[in-house]
């Protein structure tokens, strides 16, 4: 009898080209994205005078600097450009400016049926995380590595160890997967998972849309995962089938069965496990400069005095300290100058019908901006009329890009201001110099603009689920 | 790559916890091409009166002492050309972001992990004026005050820092393995293959 492997391994073991007596393994990548960040790179290509090696694996997308409005800042411009004369002079698929299908490379990969279960799949981004939703192999890397992917197809990797995360039970009405990561990852930390590949597992986590587990997966990587990822279901399938660049037909069951086989099995062991009840999970949000620093919105915020080490105090003063609040004070009562609905972790279709459910026939109290993960996603909220829920609302309806995620191509938060976001990092200066960041769910977010502060989105919520 | 065995050098600290990527390099500030230098940018938006980096003591600072998940965030390897170009050769902290320690021995910089109370104790001794280190990466040990302490490095970065070594030049020596097993696996998963 073989052993017993964990889903990891079975993906690990069947890329692994040759593995060194130090543990290093040469590992095929089956899917390398790149974006206009990765033009060190191709400097680095062009300084070797070296070629692609496998150009059909490598696909560009345009997302981090890309306008979301009709302004032309030439810098963010340039580095658009940069990226279409790099992809055309290797001869490589790209999803750029003039594309239908452009959007965040993290919503367009999935989108496009790019992503397949059982893959490896790379980018310059440590986001590329997300792709574990379909149970595939996806972490991010430096510039150094796409530029050997790029020559290579290939990445000498060390076996992470494993860890499964467990969400057992049924969250309740209004809770969403950004609720149910930020609760890991406030429990075990933003450098809890490091040095781990995460197994997503549990009632809770079958129970996601693939939306949902992109989500998730998303996040993994504020724990400091390697990656995270998903045992491929009828789900999977499902969201798969029809996709562009999925198999199709007979090929498309041939695949299917295989990808089907993708789970851990039942004896399978992981270094560590940690498990979470759904039901227990109330809106998160996040109060200071990590991931880590999440609460429950019916919290409040952390006395410094009272902090187990003088390490954690620091952190919790620097915290309150950037982000303008003060210990005790309740996080329902934080007023916020605008919201952000946007980025690869929140805003795909399902995320903005769950801010269009809270916004519908309300104002918002302060200025917004909602950038659908793509061009198709903004195609279908418009066919579903989501995009009238906004504008009506008086949020801003705008193109699809990384945006005010991280500020690249010139959608800042103001500094000294205070925003609602559903992206992924609250760092200081994420969204601009001095920006201060709450992360949280789409409906959160959205029940934020409605009253002008952070608060419980699930009254709001009642009756329109 | 230079060979990295020991240094003894000025060290700066840096007493904070989660210096993420963002923070040791502005978004802003990366449409540069590398030849450009990203020195001056390193921790750009941190620095103010009495920043620890700026300070005349700490000029010349090649070694950096942090608190717990330095480097977490972003696959921003301008972070480490950030670090890099500033002159820093080594960052301890009691943990890294994954993709940050890779990046960091892909540039001849070495990640040292050590314990949360060496680290206390190293920026504590730093923090009353000291400046000098010692960082022994064949020992893995550093050096202050007359004391040692042991640091953690996993084993394939530390032959790698030791030689100097990039990971290009090997993998090209095993192309034709690499080429057998492209073939046999586009047959094994034809679904995984695209036109
Ligand atoms: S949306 Fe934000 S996190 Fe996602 S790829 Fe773009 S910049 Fe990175």
């Amino acid at each position: 009898m073989a052993e017993p492997r964990a889903l990891f391994d079975k993906i690990w073991d069947a890329h692994a080209i040759l593995t060194r007596e130090d543990g290093q393994s040469l590992i095929w990548i089956d899917r390398h994205f790149f974006h206009e960040g990765s033009h060190h790179a191709f400097n680095q290509l062009r300084d070797r005078g070296a070629a692609v090696g496998y150009p059909a694996l490598n696909i560009g997308v345009a997302d981090h600097y890309v306008p979301t409005r009709p302004t032309s800042d030439p810098a963010a411009m340039g580095m658009v450009e940069q990226l279409a004369r790099n992809a055309a002079a290797h001869g490589l698929r790209l999803f750029g400016l003039d594309h239908a299908a452009q959007g965040i490379v993290h919503v367009v990969g999935p989108e496009q049926g790019l992503t397949l279960p059982g893959l490896s799949v790379v980018c310059g981004d440590s986001h590329t995380s997300t792709h574990g939703a379909f149970g595939a192999l996806a972490f991010g890397i430096g510039a150094s590595e796409v530029a050997h992917v790029l020559m290579t197809q290939t990445l000498w990797q060390q076996r992470p160890k494993r860890l499964r995360v467990t969400l057992e039970g049924r969250p309740g009405p209004g809770i969403g997967a950004k609720d149910m990561a930020l609760s890991v990852i406030a429990q075990i930390g933003a450098d809890g998972a490091a040095g781990h590949a995460v197994e997503y597992a549990g009632a809770a986590v079958r129970g996601l849309s693939m939306e949902g587990r992109l989500t998730l997966c998303n996040l993994s990587i504020e724990s400091g995962a390697r990656c995270g990822m998903v045992a491929p279901d009828a789900t999977t399938l499902g969201y798969l089938r029809g996709r562009p660049f999925a198999p199709e037909g007979e090929a498309f069951d041939r695949a299917a069965e295989h990808w089907l086989s993708l789970n851990s099995d039942a004896d399978a062991a992981f270094d560590r496990d940690v498990s979470l009840r759904a039901e227990a999970i109330a809106p998160i949000v996040t109060w200071g400069v990590s991931p880590e620093d999440a609460l429950p919105i019916t919290a409040t915020l952390p006395d410094p005095a009272r902090a187990p080490s003088e390490a954690r105090a620091a952190q919790i003063r620097d915290g309150l300290d950037y982000m303008g609040l003060r210990a005790g004070q309740k996080l329902s009562e934080i007023a916020v100058d605008r919201v952000f609905i946007g980025s690869c972790t929140n805003a795909r279709i399902e995320d903005l019908r769950m801010a269009a459910a809270v916004l519908a026939g309300r104002r918002a109290r302060v200025p917004g901006m909602v950038s659908p993960g793509s061009r198709l996603v903004r195609q279908q909220a418009e066919q579903e009329g989501l995009d009238r829920i906004f504008r009506e609302a008086g949020l801003e309806w705008v193109g699809s890009g990384c945006s005010m995620c991280v500020g690249m191509n010139g959608d800042l938060v103001p500094p000294g201001e205070r925003c609602a976001s559903t992206t992924n990092r609250n760092f200081k200066g994420r969204q601009g110099p001095g920006a201060r960041t709450h992360l949280m769910s789409p409906a959160m977010a959205a029940a934020a603009a409605v009253l002008g502060h952070l608060a419980d989105v699930r009254p709001l919520l009642e009756g329109r689920l | 790559m230079e060979p990295f065995r020991r240094l003894t050098a000025t060290a700066c600290p840096l007493p904070l916890a989660n210096v993420d990527t963002d923070q040791l390099i502005p978004a802003r500030f990366m449409k540069r091409p590398r030849s450009a230098g990203y020195g001056d940018y390193l921790l750009h938006d941190l620095r103010g009166p009495g920043f620890p980096l700026t300070r005349p003591e700490r000029q010349g600072s090649r070694i950096l002492v942090a608190r717990r998940n330095f480097g977490s965030g972003s696959s921003r390897e301008a972070a480490v050309y950030a670090l890099v170009d500033h002159g820093f050769r080594c960052v301890l902290a009691p943990s890294f972001g994954d993709i940050f320690g890779s990046n960091a021995v892909n540039n001849g910089l070495l990640p040292a992990r050590i314990d949360e109370d060496a680290a206390e104790a190293l920026l504590a001794w730093l923090e009353a004026g000291n400046t000098t280190l010692s960082v022994d990466l064949e020992a893995q040990s550093v050096e202050a005050d007359g004391k040692q302490w042991r640091f953690a490095i996993d084993p394939v970065w530390r032959t790698k820092l030791l030689n100097g070594w990039s990971d290009i030049d090997l993998t090209l020596s095993h192309q034709e393995r690499i080429a057998a097993f492209a073939a046999e696996d586009a047959r094994r998963r034809p679904w995984a293959r695209l036109p």
